[in-house]
């Protein structure tokens, strides 16, 4: 999995491409808390377009992060959920629970 | 196929067996499931019966068998893995229905072996002669069985 991080005013942009699974969740989750936990970043947004696959794993670190924002009032969007990565959402019954967007501007933007 | 117990090799195992999933009539879909499925299996190997070391044992075999589902002969896939590591503990392989809930209430844990549940017709686990033994079961869709 490759992580990219861009910055905009009072944004963060993540990019990830790959797989999110048991051997890479732990790298993304960590830059995730970090955007919130320590930069105190108010909207941090996750581009899954070259996302091909993410697993439990994936999808913990996904929800520690979300819960993370919340409880620090600030806002996790995602967006460009390919089929298998809403899939997986739908399966952990999380998929109501998450800000998805289906594009940047959207994420940008709402 | 034989595998050593490093996280490493679960994408490369994902690459292998959605090849074989697809020559076996899977929809995409379905295929995800099963893929998803094996993927969560091999990693709570890796987790619990071997705690994290990188080296030992896993085996995976593949087999199409004839099975029964709602009532009708069904071929399907078989797919068993094995393991040398600590005994699996039962309960954990029989976790109560996951329910739509408030965020404050979800905890990260226990998807895996929702998921392994939930895609598959069939789990069945053993413990024998010192190795857990894991079998899961996909019926084929009714079209495409061979």
């Amino acid at each position: 999995m490759q992580i990219d991080i861009r910055k905009l005013e009072q944004i963060t942009i993540v990019d990830a491409a790959g797989d999110i699974d048991y051997s890479t969740s732990p790298e993304l989750r960590r830059v995730l808390l970090r955007e919130f936990r320590e930069l105190k970043i108010p909207r941090v947004v996750l581009n899954l377009t070259s996302v091909r696959y993410v697993d439990s794993a994936g999808v913990a670190s996904l929800l520690e992060s979300l819960k993370a924002s919340r409880d620090l009032k600030s806002r996790f969007i995602l967006y460009g959920l390919n089929a298998k990565v809403t899939q997986v959402l739908q399966l952990s019954k999380l998929l109501t629970l998450f800000e998805i967007r289906e594009n940047e501007e959207q994420a940008l933007k709402s | 196929m034989e595998l050593r117990s490093n996280p490493e090799v679960l994408c490369v195992v994902r690459g292998a067996v959605t090849r074989l999933a697809e020559l076996l009539g899977f929809s995409e879909s379905d295929n995800h499931l099963v893929i998803l499925a094996l993927d969560e299996a091999m990693t709570n190997i890796i987790r619990h019966a071997y705690q994290g070391q990188r080296e030992r044992r896993i085996e995976v075999t593949f087999r199409l068998l004839s099975a029964a589902r709602d009532g009708a002969p069904r071929q399907a896939l078989e797919i068993v893995l094995r393991d040398d590591g600590l005994p699996v503990n039962v309960k954990r392989l029989q976790p109560p229905p996951l329910q739509e809930s408030p965020i404050e209430e979800r905890k990260p844990g226990g998807l895996g072996v929702h998921f392994i549940r939930e895609n598959m017709d069939k789990v069945e686990f053993r413990r024998r002669d010192g190795r857990n033994l894991l079998r899961l079961v996909k019926a084929l869709p009714i079209a495409e069985s061979h």
